[in-house]
């Protein structure tokens, strides 16, 4: 009874070792018909109990098996050592199959842009804040010292929103500039102030290779005693030198918009023809960037901070222009025509 | 605005270079966008004077033109009708570049035998050199023409075309950019000096002026002409007009134009003899009243609308059109010459509300000067008689219901350094400020003074704006860069951005396509959102002025921007597509702005993407799209749950509410096949919406730390029996409920063969787990045994065997 069962075990086992072709199937092999827990120490532990007449039979044959086990085991540890050079190269790869597949997905460049700017500012200690989209139009422009029929809104032309009030007046509209926000913001907070904030901003326009009617803007604002516009330019010199690199040429000039004074436009140096004048700078050899300044005393004064105590500079630049910069695409329309073969590059 | 350097350089020597010139304006705040150099290619061409013009033999329309070139005199074919023996004219030798006169490309004049008359060089038009694009005849030059001069010495001009901003209305004229010159060189501004005789006759005995609307007509200012006779004006100032880019029309209105262009002052010349009642009167418009303007329009006004009118009707309006009825004609005699002044906004909105802008209306809609008008009209009224003879009625109109006062302000060197970070001293303070015509008076402190603000500078009301004229005339290269040095303000935590943050980057991570797309949409498009055709649920907010009708409504979901895009994307990918946007969605609110809520949508297009070489991956479904959300949950720390639900957009019965912490948050599901049909998608997709203004106060608590186990946990599969219908969710929540039970994870659903009709068997793993001790096998039996018991009690499930 008990001798037929080791000779069914010694049968399966000599099989199974005929089949291992590797170290780790071999330890496994051992395990199962030599370990602590096989068959055979199960038989050979439990020889005690069995009837002394078959005692002695099943003890020696079980013994030989186990002998025979071990040396089996033996050899083909050496045989597999041997054979191991052949069986690697056999089981050599092409690597030069392509590798299994991860969908990866990509960020909006704008969204990528954003982040980069948000990054550089958050490092000189700017917070980010957001803004409404919607927004009245005494944040859009009246509180930025531009009244009805000031000449200077003629530089934003706007989308309203359809809702008149009982005067008749059209109170809503989508914001042109993300300056409302400077406005929200020291509303609600006082000096010092250091937030900058992206977002969608809407104009009445025709759109061509230049020009969408929705884009994204990043506005800056400080509000603190002792800000000066040497300050602005420190720190649009430096926000310039990280973003674009050191080596770029910056330039300051006087311009005009009616929430600063001084106003200023920050230019860089044509990336494409490197200040010598082309195409895409218009022959000037400078790239605008953004528009800046000192915070109007109009603008202050509007929000109860004192402009005889308080000083603070205000930024704002378009956001899409820089990848067109750097990547050379020369069509803004593609950023939120969404065609994966131009997203997938970014 | 275009100025030529030629006539600036009458008010203000140019000493620099054009491109420092040039540079240095741009520097101060007056883009120059462009030089254009006039003459530049004009070699070989000179001024000549014709001697003899006689019949050629072999054509009639032509003739043949003898030209004194001073060295020597040249004979050549010409088909010009305006040949006249004296008239000084252009004449180019062979090798000269011009502009073909039929073609409008640059040829080089060659060597021509015309109709067996052989000829060397050419008479030319002004098109030919490319100053204008008149071709009928010859160009005529003005009799004082030097013969034998190169032309562009004699024509030669550069022009300048100017950004000028809004605020420096003063900047639109040759003068204003002088006094910019003056203030950034230092070379002496010379303005031209008026004088001229009048007549014994008051003005006041041919017009009075009434103005009904002192509110939108400060002043009013005229001058009168008698016995003028009208004509073409003389070359030097037909030239002057053209190289800014107007068109003369003949010595009077050449004469307003050009002192327009001069002064920045918009001037209008009446016909007297049209003006009914010998009076003018500045008026608001009647409502509906008509008026036939200079350009033949009949216009419909209201009382928006200035008029200036006479006893009768209206003869202009004001500031932006003149009427047909009192135009200046080749009859005309006597001559009204009106600078006034108006309100900035009627012009504005007059010339918005009739579509209808002028050089005029372009300046005064800007603000411009009260002190202007009489300045200008004197300089016009000067010019006029010098170029049209006649008589000067003795005396002006000047009505001037608005003057004002103006107060001067005071300016320290303290308050420089405040807002430029510079030290500027006094003096230096000082001499800037007289460049630019301002006055400076001293006062008790010897670090401030009084500054008096130059009548034309209409932009600057306080210190700030006098800081700037300092600093832009120092430079802004002298300012020095500095870094914000105060301590920094308190911030506060933004949980909406870096919940956005972290959401982004998981679906990144997923295999997802950030895309933005617009904010506004069509009600076609929020249509093809839901089965039946109407707008989706909520109240779209409409744009009062669309430019298009793709773009007349404020997106109230992010889906159909996100449909499209995939739908346009299917037609060039071969599957794979999945895209997601966070933005912003708009909903009507009562008499208030629009609440904005944020919202993050996701799309997965149903068809796996490029084949592999290891095999096809499996279908995307349902769990696919559901595993996404619960990703995302796991990557925010949080756990969602679902449960069955109806949305119109979606398909009955595979579509989801997406829930954490008991709140619904958003929706997941497979498209509606008539949305997806609407769309023109080709393949079935899913669609996840989560509104992240609900998951947000979910997302921003922080967790608890959970210290790892110590002991060894013991796992137990077991298989269960239960109705077809039965929802995994209840099972699963009664498992993860009991104690000891640390995870659960079902690995096995199986209906069919060996299990009974009506049933599925579900299988889990259970991780059973203690912290305080090292389970036994009769404790975990005990407490699975408790499971069963409940999943049987309450679920019916019984233990598969
Ligand atoms: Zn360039």
């Amino acid at each position: 009874m008990v001798l037929n069962q080791i000779e069914e075990l010694a049968s399966r086992a000599f099989d199974e070792l005929g089949k291992v072709t590797n170290s780790r199937e071999l330890e496994a092999w051992r395990v199962h018909y030599l370990g602590r827990k096989s068959n055979l120490t199960q038989i050979l532990r439990s020889l005690a109990t069995l009837p002394l007449g078959e005692r002695c039979g099943v003890g020696a044959r079980a013994n030989e098996v186990k002998e025979a086990f071990e040396a089996s085991l033996a050899e083909k540890k050496k045989s597999l050592e041997q054979g191991l050079p052949l069986s690697l190269q056999r089981e050599s790869l092409d690597v030069t199959l392509p590798g299994q597949q991860v969908l990866l997905g990509r960020l909006h460049p704008t969204t990528q842009i954003l982040d980069e700017i948000c990054d550089i500012f958050s490092g000189m200690g700017f917070q980010v804040v957001e803004g409404p989209e919607a927004e009245w139009e005494y944040y859009n422009f009246e509180a930025l010292n531009m009244p009805v029929d000031h000449p200077a809104r003629d530089m934003f032309a706007t989308l309203w929103i359809d809702f008149e009030t009982e005067a008749g007046d059209r109170p809503m509209l989508l914001r042109t500039h993300t300056s409302p926000v400077q406005i929200r913001v020291m509303e609600k907070s006082h000096p010092p102030i250091r937030v900058i904030a992206p977002g969608r901003v809407y104009r009445y326009e025709a759109t061509d290779a230049t020009h969408e009617w929705m884009f994204y803007q990043v506005e800056g604002l400080a509000v603190d005693k002792n800000i000066t516009l040497a300050d602005l330019k420190g720190t649009l010199f430096e926000f310039a030198r990280r973003l674009f690199g050191g080596g770029r040429k910056v330039r300051f000039r006087c311009d005009y918009f009616p929430f600063v004074e001084p106003g200023v436009e920050v230019a860089i140096d044509c990336l494409v023809c490197g200040g010598a004048g082309c195409r895409l700078c218009g022959n000037s050899g400078w790239i605008e960037i953004l528009g800046a300044g000192m915070v109007h005393p109009e603008v202050l004064r509007r929000v109860d901070i004192d402009p005889e105590v308080y000083s603070g500079f205000a930024f704002g630049m378009g956001v899409e222009r820089i990848p067109m910069l750097r990547y050379g695409i020369d069509d803004i329309r593609l950023f939120y025509s969404n065609d994966l073969r131009f997203l997938r590059q970014f | 605005m275009k100025v030529s350097l030629k006539w600036l350089s009458e008010y203000v020597d140019i000493t620099a270079p054009l491109e420092k010139l040039a540079e240095r304006l741009t520097m101060a705040g007056v883009e120059v966008n462009e030089t254009q150099v006039i003459g530049a290619g004009w070699e070989n061409i000179v001024v000549g004077k014709i001697v003899s013009v006689d019949a050629h033999p072999n054509a009639d329309r032509l003739r043949l033109a003898t030209v004194d070139l001073g060295k020597q005199q040249i004979t050549v074919v010409c088909g010009a009708p305006n040949l006249a023996v004296g008239d000084k004219v252009v004449f180019a030798y062979v090798g000269a570049q011009l502009v073909d006169g039929h073609t409008g490309e640059i040829i080089q004049l060659k060597p021509a035998n015309i109709r067996g008359i052989a000829s060397e060089g050419m008479v030319c038009s002004e098109k030919e050199l490319g100053i204008s694009d008149r071709h009928e005849g010859i160009m005529v030059l003005s009799p004082e023409a030097p013969i034998g001069a190169p032309l562009s010495e004699y024509l030669g001009d550069a022009i300048f075309d100017l950004d000028i901003t809004p605020n420096r209305p003063d900047c639109l004229s040759v003068i204003g950019i002088a006094r910019e010159v003056t203030a950034l060189t230092g070379n002496k501004l010379h303005i031209p000096e008026v004088h001229y005789g009048e007549l014994e006759d008051a003005i006041d005995s041919f017009a009075s002026v009434e103005i009904i609307a002192p509110d939108l007509c400060p002043r009013y200012c005229a001058s009168l002409l008698t016995g003028v006779k009208v004509a073409p004006s003389p070359q030097w100032l037909q030239q002057r007009l053209f190289a800014c880019g107007m068109r003369p029309i003949n010595n009077i209105v050449d004469v307003t134009n050009y002192v327009m262009l001069e002064y920045g002052q918009p001037l209008h010349a009446f016909d007297y003899g049209g003006i009914r009642g010998k009076q003018i009167i500045v008026r608001r418009a009647g409502e509906g009243e008509t008026i036939t303007t200079l350009d033949g329009v009949e216009r419909i006004l209201n009382q928006n609308i200035l008029v200036i009118a006479d006893k009768e009707r209206a003869i202009a309006i004001a500031g932006i059109m003149g009427g047909l009825d009192t135009e200046v004609t080749d009859d005309t005699t006597t001559i009204l010459i009106e600078s006034a002044n108006f309100n900035q906004a009627v012009i504005h909105r007059g010339s918005i509300s009739l579509r209808l802008s002028s050089e005029a209306s372009l300046r005064f809609e800007k603000g411009l000067s009260r002190d202007l008008p009489l300045v200008a009209l004197k300089r016009a009224t000067q010019l006029m008689l010098e170029l049209s003879g006649g008589k000067v009625a003795r005396g002006l109109i000047d009505v001037y219901p608005g003057k004002q006062q103006r107060e001067p302000i005071l300016l320290s060197t303290a308050q420089v350094k405040r807002l430029l970070g510079i030290e500027v001293d006094v003096s230096e303070m000082v001499k800037v400020l007289r460049l630019l015509g301002f006055g400076c008076e001293q006062t008790e402190s010897s670090s401030q003074v009084r500054v008096n603000v130059p009548w034309w500078r209409t932009d600057i009301n306080c210190t700030a704006d006098l800081v700037e004229e300092v600093a832009r005339i120092i430079g802004y290269d002298s300012i020095p860069t500095t870094m914000l040095s105060a301590p920094l303000p308190i911030h506060k935590s933004m949980p909406m951005l870096s919940l956005r943050h972290k959401l982004r980057s998981t679906l990144v991570s997923c295999g997802f396509q950030e895309v933005l797309t617009y904010s506004l949409t069509s009600s076609e498009m929020m249509s093809k959102l839901s089965p039946e055709p109407h707008l989706m649920g909520l109240t779209p907010i409409k744009v009062a002025n669309p430019m298009s009708r793709e773009q007349e409504y404020l997106r109230t979901s992010l889906r159909a921007g996100l449909l499209s895009v995939l739908a346009r994307n299917e037609r060039y990918m071969e599957g794979g597509i999945r895209l997601f946007e966070i933005g912003k969605t708009f909903l009507l609110q009562e008499k208030d702005l629009p609440q904005e809520r944020e919202m993050l949508c996701a799309v997965l297009s149903s068809l796996q993407p490029e084949l592999s070489w290891q095999g096809k991956a499996g279908p995307v479904d349902f769990f696919v799209a559901k595993g996404i959300i619960e990703t995302l949950s796991s990557r925010l720390k949080l756990v969602a749950s679902f449960e069955a639900s109806e949305d119109e957009g979606l398909y009955p019965g595979r579509s989801a509410h997406i829930i954490i912490d008991n709140k619904k948050i958003g929706v997941i599901g497979e498209l509606h096949p008539k949305v997806s049909e609407a769309f023109e998608l080709t393949e079935s997709a899913y669609l996840i919406e989560i509104d992240l203004e609900r998951l947000l106060p979910h997302a921003a608590s922080p967790k608890k730390y959970q210290p790892t186990p110590r002991y060894p946990s013991m796992i137990r599969d077991i298989a269960l029996l239960v109705d077809e219908q039965r929802i995994y969710q209840q099972i699963h929540t009664i498992i993860q409920d009991s104690p000891l039970v640390d995870q659960v994870a079902l690995f096995d659903v199986y209906s069919g063969e060996q299990v009974p009709e009506g049933k599925k068997s579900l299988a889990f793993r259970i991780t059973y787990q203690s912290a305080t001790h090292t389970l036994t096998d009769e404790e975990v039996d005990e407490v699975q045994q408790q499971i069963l018991d409940r999943l049987s009690r309450e679920l019916g499930a019984t233990l598969r065997a």
